[in-house]
């Protein structure tokens, strides 16, 4: 009814732009030169050449997904695949181009390090230009790498697991970012090694028209533990930009991994990536994953169970406001028998914004004793927006426990008159029914992100009602 | 016939022939009452006559139209103002049946609550020369840690979520409670009896005497004399059909006790005929 602009620069914050100082810029769109280059470019060993070749094949001949969201505004002869920002990578933020330390400091990356962090990598555009890691963790053995310094200095480890979880030909967009990766996040926790606080990569666009493919592998070894937060801004552009990134994981025996992530891409960002887990005995993984920016997301983290005992948790909010849509989810597979799993998703759509939850719990045959609970909880903020859900539930085995619940509520006007007669605004009011709602989440987080998710819906309820 | 302090200022809170309907059903048909301040009033009736309708147009549900009549409060016109502002100049409502907000804990509620209604308050004093202090986080915690001990009130209430699991008694006590930290001028209490046994009844009512003073205007809504023997009103209307039919002193609780709402109705029936 009302003719929603499809971008909203007043309520986002990170909106601005750098102008453009490279040292090196790919031309627009996608040929087997494009792949070579940035493979020599990299100066990569020949087995990872091959697998992006290979993969760039796969993504040519692989067509468009069309069972999700709509993603016809995606031209990828537009897109520009690599762009090198600087000649090399800071161990120090003052080793960093003055123009992306200020950005990032406007971002708060360089305080959040100062105040709470054990490492920190920060990818700008193709590259990861900063990187650090707590010594003491450097000197129990933890890697935190870029993943282009992974694939040069861990070749064997890197060999053993990368393309492992997901393989380059899992889908189309995976297929891409296997063939153009670039930047990401290599980790390595040892045995036994608990890292106690988090640690962070944040990721930025800056450039229009940018493709961002970076590639990211944890491996947590044994009854070792590591907390990873993800987050991502771009400047605001009038046309498409395009953020697919691959993620495996793999937590072997008593490990534990979480992946936090808030996404807050602009709106004009097509968000479209690949995650995925495998737990192998009494290992336990948990991603939280909130997506409040980018024009479309489709995004389903997903856990693998593959040994007795393994647990896998998907916590996942998405807020789509105006001209969004966030496909979102989770996907757990319990192969292994006695494995455990729980998805808790919460979206909240407003105005033309459209959240949709997708999720599968699959049961393979002999993964006995299974238990598995899904709950999916849906808030409409008016009479415009639209929510919807897709469970997939495959169960071969019979002695499995899957429970599922589903609820989609509006907010209520004697919720709204009742805070209001307590003396808060009808926009404080609003804000403080969606941070109730998605409370249960955000209590998983740490403080500081919690405030910023807070913070961000916040942003988003500026002027919703009324 | 209403509360007289037999001064000749500007009642605190008066409706006036007000009419109001909900879904084009008119439920008020002409109320008026009068509060001044320190006065209490109970407003009491049978199910249907309107009483809690009364409540939420007070308070400005948007439910509700109000199709004529007026409601003043320290002289000014109210009704155009939303809640939030009824909120913030000093009106407050002990709901009947408060509402579940799932995930929002009291303390952070009642936070956001106080630090509007004292900024408003603050504001209000320095535009007419004076002064008030709006509330530092710590000051909030020590107050209503202070006012939930007076409500005996587990520390527990303070993370739980509002009204979320609640039984009766605790959300009623719930509501006194953020009445108390409020402060309100002039506050109206719907039915806030109901449901509750003897104990609690006792320790709500003191959350009610104690906020009670010279500075104070109460409207009492009940059903049922009950509540009359804790809290002592100075005066008391009944309300039939959407309008205040009688009022009177104490007195005219104990003879509504005594004859019910159908004996009362027939005395006074009497009354007007002869």
């Amino acid at each position: 009814m009302v003719a929603a602009p499809q971008v909203d620069i007043g309520e986002y914050k990170y909106g601005f732009r750098d102008e453009e100082d490279y040292v090196f810029k790919s031309g627009r769109g996608l040929t087997r030169g494009t792949v070579e280059e940035i493979s020599a470019m990299k100066d990569e060993p020949d087995w990872m050449r091959d697998f992006r070749l290979k993969a760039l094949d796969h993504f040519e001949k692989r067509p468009m997904p069309n069972w999700g969201a709509d993603l016809s505004g995606i031209d990828f002869d537009e897109i520009f695949y690599y762009i090198r920002p600087a000649e090399k990578q800071g161990k120090t933020w003052d080793e960093v181009p003055e123009y992306i330390k200020n950005t990032f400091e406007k971002l708060g990356i360089p305080e959040a390090e100062r105040k709470f962090l054990a490492g920190v990598g920060a990818q700008y555009e193709s590259e990861v230009i900063y990187h650090s890691l707590r010594e003491d963790l450097e000197k129990l053995g933890v890697i935190f790498l870029d993943m282009d310094s992974g694939v040069r200095e861990h070749p064997e480890l890197v060999k053993k697991y990368f393309g492992t979880i997901i393989p380059y030909n899992d889908n189309k967009f995976a297929a891409l970012n296997s063939a153009v990766w670039s930047g990401g996040s290599f980790i390595y926790v040892p045995p036994g090694v608990k890292i106690d606080v988090p640690l962070q990569a944040y990721f930025r666009i800056n450039a229009e028209n940018m493709g961002q493919f970076e590639r990211t592998l944890i491996i947590v070894d044994k009854d070792a533990y590591v907390h990873y937060v993800e987050g991502c801004t771009a400047p605001t552009y009038t046309t498409n930009s395009l953020h697919s990134a691959v993620v495996e994981i793999v937590v072997l025996e008593g490990g534990r991994c979480r992946y936090t992530t808030i996404q807050n891409w602009s709106k004009n960002v097509y968000n479209l990536v690949t995650k995925r887990a495998a737990a192998y005995k009494n290992a336990t993984m948990e991603w939280v994953d909130g997506n409040l920016g980018s024009k479309v997301t489709m995004k389903y983290p997903a856990v693998w169970l593959m040994e007795e005992g393994a647990r896998g948790e998907i916590l996942s909010v998405a807020f789509a406001s105006d001209g969004q849509h966030q496909d979102a989810g989770g996907k757990v597979v319990h192969v292994a028998p006695r494995t455990s799993s729980q998805i808790i998703s919460k979206s909240i759509s407003k105005g033309t914004g459209r959240s949709s939850y997708r999720g599968l719990v699959k049961v393979y045959k002999g993964a006995e004793e299974v238990r598995s609970n899904v709950v999916c909880d849906a808030l409409l903020l008016d009479e415009t927006s639209k929510t919807d859900t897709y469970p997939y539930i495959e169960v071969e085995e019979e002695r499995a426990s899957i429970g599922h619940e589903a609820t989609v509520s509006k907010v209520a006007e004697e919720q709204i008159f009742y805070l209001m007669s307590r003396g808060l605004s009808q926009d404080e009011a609003m804000s403080m029914i969606v941070n109730g709602f998605i409370e249960p989440i955000a209590k998983e987080l740490p403080l500081e992100y919690a405030v910023e998710l807070n913070r961000l819906i916040q942003l988003e309820m500026e002027g919703s009602v009324g | 016939m209403s509360g007289r302090n037999g001064t000749g200022n500007t009642p605190m809170f008066e409706i006036d022939n007000l009419h109001a309907e909900i879904d084009g059903k008119e439920i008020l048909k002409g109320v008026d009452l009068t509060v001044n301040q320190g006065e209490i009033h109970a407003l009491m009736g049978p199910n249907g006559s309107g009483k809690s309708t009364l409540a939420y147009v007070i308070a400005g549900d948007p439910r509700y139209e109000v199709t004529e009549g007026s409601i003043r409060f320290k002289g000014e016109d109210i009704l155009e103002w939303p809640p939030d502002e009824r909120a913030r100049k000093g009106l407050f409502l002990a709901f009947q049946y408060p509402t579940v907000i799932p995930g929002v804990s009291m303390a952070n509620f009642l936070r956001m609550a106080v630090t509007n209604v004292r900024n408003a308050r603050a504001e209000a004093a320095a535009a007419e020369g004076g002064s008030a202090q709006s509330i530092t986080p710590r000051e909030f915690r020590r107050l209503m840690r202070e006012k939930m001990a007076l409500l005996k009130m587990d520390d527990s209430f303070a993370t739980r979520y509002l009204n979320e699991g609640f039984s009766g008694g605790e959300k009623k006590r719930a509501e006194i409670l953020q009445m108390a930290l409020l402060e309100p001028t002039m506050a109206v209490l719907d039915e806030t009896d109901s449901g509750l046994d003897i104990d609690a009844l006792k320790v709500v009512s003191e959350g009610v005497n104690n906020l009670s003073g010279p500075e104070v205007g109460m409207l009492l809504i009940t059903h049922y004399q009950r509540l009359l023997n804790f809290i002592k009103p100075d005066f008391v209307h009944i309300m039939t059909e959407g309008r205040v039919v009688e009022s009177g002193g104490p007195e005219l609780a104990h003879e509504l006790e005594a004859k019910g709402y159908e004996g009362l109705r027939a005395s006074l029936a009497e009354t007007s005929a002869s």
